[in-house]
């Protein structure tokens, strides 16, 4: 089930240029939330009339909180950047479907950019449900990176920088050559060029894969139909081969929508 | 205290709506919102058959509004009867069914279709600026209005209401033309076609370069245009453009509108209907009114 819950702030940081994390104590949401869904954040300022969607980097059941890692994009993501401590913003969500982990699976989770930060959750998780083999390949621009300890506390991290200055040159799939890596299961999530190579790969590899989409939102909750894909089967709302980022997604099996 | 209306003979609870396309047929939002407690549920806008709807980015937030271009994606009238009429009829609402089409054919299959549905209404909407044929096409003429309420009715076996277009130089030229085309109630006003260029990227904001502005900045100009047309014609209207809490629906109510729908504040919180409703009674409450109908219009009398 969603819910609209005022959130408080419970601590905020910068760690890289434009990049901040936050953690938000949100006891309702963070209750239901799963790896792979996102929240709505509202903001204060009335005439930024749309709820922001950011994917949730870490889930704290126990404490009631849930950790967002974003990319200021524009005036909402920075309102959100200055908010401190004890600050209350409201929240809708979770929202969207999430990953479905298959820990008895070997596990490749890639991600380029922005589309990192819900590796975290997604490795942590796999890792708690006993998956043995966890490859984590990770894009940046440059040596500039994030999360990278983090996520290495659940797998195997490989780094593809754009420059070079660190791991592979290149893109997430240099890196998967460089390194001669493979799996049973892909769990994605970065700009559409790379989501479209990673397709391309599953599709020669004979590897599942299942990529999370993002799409202009308004509504998050299926409603307003802003938020479409093209699909490869009849999608169950419009019966038109539209599917919903927001309700359907935003993963999906790179098999089933058009890139 | 009454917060009763009627439209057209269609009496509701309450005199709030949502606005079309806002809220698809409900079960989204039947999540956040008791569909029971609001006068009506008005349905995203349905066609003869299934419609893809434009290309993707369709949306952008502007100052105090967004733009769309969704193209009125929907499942068509066949789906519609299946799966949304029933899962509305589960609650204690009033069923208004937006129409849309191409041709005039295409509205009128829809509208037939319709007549043994167990609906109460039926909005038709002649407004859409983001689909290049029909939509707009007949809601900027007035002959073009006249003639297409004139055939819808000849089909309707429920009150029709004409969804209007701010797109106009003069709304109450084409509210008059509705009329005596034979509508029994007016919706308006439908969105404002706008654009946005993203300067960063040097491309448009959304695919179809223009879009529908909707919003809170879109209210004084639907508050106008409601009490303009509420002094050119006979007709109940329901008003609509920016409304997001009870004092934006009194003020509409004010200015000429016997029900208001609530729209793109579902999109800044998913709970604006019902807490348009509490507003509503909150403000009657204040003011020590008894009778929701007697502020309809009252801007005349300032």
């Amino acid at each position: 089930m969603k819910h609209k819950e005022i959130a408080e702030v419970l601590s905020q940081e910068n760690i890289a240029t434009d990049i901040y994390s936050m953690w938000l104590k949100c006891p309702l949401v963070a209750a239901e939330a799963k790896e792979g869904q996102f929240i709505s954040l509202y903001c204060h300022d009335g005439s930024r009339i749309l709820p922001r969607p950011i994917s949730i980097c870490e889930i704290d059941k126990e404490n009631g909180s849930l950790r967002i890692v974003y990319r200021v994009a524009g005036k909402g993501t920075d309102e959100f950047s200055a908010y401190g401590e004890g600050e209350k913003i409201e929240i809708l969500g979770p929202l969207g479907n999430g990953f479905t982990l298959q820990p008895e699976k070997s596990a490749m989770l890639m991600a380029g950019g922005i589309g990192i930060p819900p590796m975290v959750q997604t490795a942590k998780q796999l890792k708690a449900e006993g998956c043995k083999d966890i490859n984590i390949v990770i894009g940046y621009r440059n040596a500039e990176n994030f999360l990278v300890e983090e996520l290495q506390k659940y797998g195997k991290v490989f780094i593809a920088t754009e420059d070079g200055s660190v791991g592979t040159k290149g893109n997430v799939m240099d890196a998967i050559k460089a390194n001669g890596l493979q799996a049973d299961v892909i769990y994605a999530c970065g700009p559409t060029p790379m989501l479209r190579a990673i397709k391309s790969y599953a599709i020669e590899t004979g590897t599942e894969a299942w990529i999370s989409m993002e799409e202009k939102m308004a509504c998050g909750i299926g409603a307003c139909l802003a938020c479409v894909c093209k699909s490869k089967d009849i999608d169950h709302h419009t019966h038109v081969n539209n599917k919903r980022i927001c309700k359907d997604g935003p993963v999906f099996n790179a098999m089933e929508v058009e890139l | 205290m009454n917060t009763r209306v009627n439209i057209a003979g269609v009496e509701f609870k309450n005199p709030v709506m949502e606005a079309s396309g806002t809220f698809g047929s409900g079960m989204e939002y039947s999540e956040f919102v008791d569909l029971s407690k609001l006068g009506a549920v008005v349905t995203k806008g349905v066609a003869n058959v299934p419609w893809p709807g434009n290309p993707t980015p369709r949306i952008a937030e502007v100052y105090g509004g967004m733009l769309n271009a969704i193209g009125l994606q929907n499942p068509g009238i066949d789906v519609f009867c299946e799966r949304d009429i029933p899962f509305l009829k589960k609650y204690d609402t009033k069923i208004i069914v937006n129409v849309c089409g191409k041709t005039t054919e295409d509205y009128c299959a829809v509208v037939e279709r319709l007549a043994d549905e167990p609906i109460d209404m039926m909005e038709i909407n002649i407004s859409c600026p983001n689909v290049k044929e029909g939509g707009i096409a007949f809601g900027q003429d007035p002959k073009a209005v006249e003639a297409i309420t004139r055939e819808v009715k000849k089909y309707a076996k429920q009150p029709v209401i004409m969804k209007l277009s701010p797109n106009v130089t003069d709304i109450t030229v084409m509210a008059k033309a509705a009329e005596a085309g034979g509508a029994d109630a007016l919706s308006l006003i439908n969105t404002l076609t706008g654009m946005k260029i993203d300067i960063h990227r040097q491309k448009f904001a959304i695919a179809n370069k223009t879009g529908g502005m909707s919003g809170p900045a879109v209210k004084p100009i639907a508050v106008r245009m409601v009490y303009q047309v509420a002094n050119a014609v006979n007709l109940p209207i329901i008003g609509m453009g920016g409304i997001c809490n009870g004092e934006d629906a009194i003020e509409m109510i004010m200015a000429g509108a016997t029900a208001v729908s609530v729209g793109t504040a579902n999109f800044m919180n998913p709970t604006a209907t019902i807490d348009t409703i509490a507003g509503i009674e909150a403000y009657m409450k204040q003011y020590g009114i008894e009778d929701i109908n007697s502020l309809v219009g009252l801007a005349k009398s300032f």
